[in-house]
């Protein structure tokens, strides 16, 4: 019989790599990322949507190393730690909606919890705004939850199953590298913006040590936004939270020595001041989130030890972000207040039809 | 007196949600808990310590029993 304890499952080592988060994140908008950017599992999963062409929006378009390295990270830590269990099941094509529908809600706020964060750390006021709303999500998740919400059991299942979204990520990789072009430029994938946002990129090898220093840490001491936030309501739990205040602490402080922060509401770099929306996208998210089991982040690292499931929901907002671009729906666009209720409509029902007592045991 | 609480599979939060459940309404002195990830067995142990039980945990067949003591 062991004693469940290692240096990253304990308060000091989320901490640590908690803060280690932050600086990388901060650092990555020094080297060049867009500012309180740093590494937006949301934004920089829309950037690739848009540099495979899936989306047109063509500020938003770039092959992400970061993205493909936090699964890739995530994948070597599970691997080395004898952690990487191939596992699916758990109802695959409903994760793959609340992907969907979490990527929509955090560009309609602009951002993952993570971004929120990095928003907040750079002095971008309308970020709590989105906090609160993920803290919002994450609660009525919550209820859900305890009225016997469950997407189902996942079962152990073959090794190229688990190998699949790491093996993409890997492909990923490689074509953010070399950036070849499937045809005459701006017609074929892979697309590039030449200004905004997706233009702002750190060199691509720091971007992708980067994410794959995160990746492996994220894997080890299981770093979860939302986990965070949802420990703390249901049970005064801090661990996972003090985590995300690492990451929050040193990304102001790292500002702050960079020249990053400019507080402030109005002006702020891809954000805008529509309280509502900043609020009700991220409660979207936030609700996403919960029901899935886990931040965008925390999905990519799962996707990367095997979790099948959780590749869905990354494959999910993937195309969410493709959709929320394709259709109007990001930020203050005029589709964004409707498809927000919608979205929460859709998900409430995901969240009641769910219930343990209408999906039997196998 | 031993009680056995199966979270195999399940996603976040449920494991810990029902461990807590379990430990909060036992009158058992021993609680097994069958999981499937160290992930668990860290999320679960810290939730049943939070509640004043002792947790230890050995391998199994490629999963883990953990077993939580008052």
């Amino acid at each position: 019989m062991k004693r469940p304890r290692d240096f990253f499952a304990s308060r000091l080592g989320i901490v640590v790599v908690g803060i280690l988060i932050g600086c990388l994140a901060a650092t990555l908008q020094k080297l060049g990322n867009f500012a309180n950017m740093g590494i937006c599992v949301a934004c920089f999963t829309r950037d690739i949507a848009g540099a495979l062409g899936l989306h047109r929006a063509a500020a938003v378009q770039y092959l992400r190393p970061e993205i493909p390295a936090f699964c890739l990270g995530a994948f070597l830590a599970a691997v080395l730690f004898r952690e990487f269990r191939p596992r699916t099941g758990s109802a695959p094509m409903v994760r793959f909606v609340l992907g969907m529908f979490a990527m929509i809600g955090a560009l309609v706020f602009l951002g993952c919890p993570w971004r929120a964060l990095l928003r907040l750390a750079g002095g971008d006021g309308n970020a709590l705004f989105g906090l609160a709303g993920l803290a919002g999500g994450v609660f009525v998740g919550l209820q859900f939850l305890k009225a016997g919400f469950s997407l189902g059991r996942s079962y152990p299942t073959r090794t190229v199953a688990g190998l699949a979204l790491p093996f993409i990520m890997l492909v990923l990789v490689i074509l953010a590298v070399l950036y070849p072009q499937f045809g005459p430029e701006g017609q074929a994938a892979l697309f590039r913006s030449k200004g905004g946002p997706g233009a702002a990129a750190a060199p691509v090898i720091w971007s992708l040590s980067f994410g794959l220093i995160i990746g492996f840490l994220a894997q080890r001491t299981r770093f979860c936004t939302v986990g965070g936030i949802r420990d703390v309501i249901l049970m005064r739990d801090y661990h996972l939270l003090s985590g995300v205040g690492g990451l929050l602490v040193a990304a102001f402080v790292l500002n702050l020595v960079y020249g990053q922060f400019h507080p402030g509401f109005a002006g702020q770099p891809a954000a805008h001041t529509t309280q509502l929306l900043n609020f009700g996208g991220m409660l979207l998210a936030g609700l996403c989130f919960t029901l899935a089991g886990g931040c965008p982040g925390r999905q990519v690292f799962l996707s990367g030890e095997g979790d099948a499931d959780a590749g869905m929901f990354v494959l999910g907002m993937l195309i969410g972000a493709a959709v929320a671009h394709n259709f109007q729906m990001v930020g203050t666009q005029p589709t964004a207040p409707y498809i927000v209720i919608i979205g929460l409509v859709i998900v409430c029902l995901i969240g009641i039809l769910g219930r343990e007592r209408s999906a039997p045991e196998r | 007196m031993t009680e056995t609480v199966d979270v195999r599979g399940l996603s976040c939060p449920q494991p810990v949600m029902m461990t807590r459940k379990a430990l909060q309404h036992t009158q058992a002195d021993e609680v097994r808990v069958l999981v499937d990830t160290m992930t668990q067995v860290h999320n679960c142990t810290r939730a049943a310590e939070a509640l004043g039980w002792q947790a230890s945990y050995e391998e199994k067949q490629g999963a883990f029993e953990l077993t939580l003591r008052r």
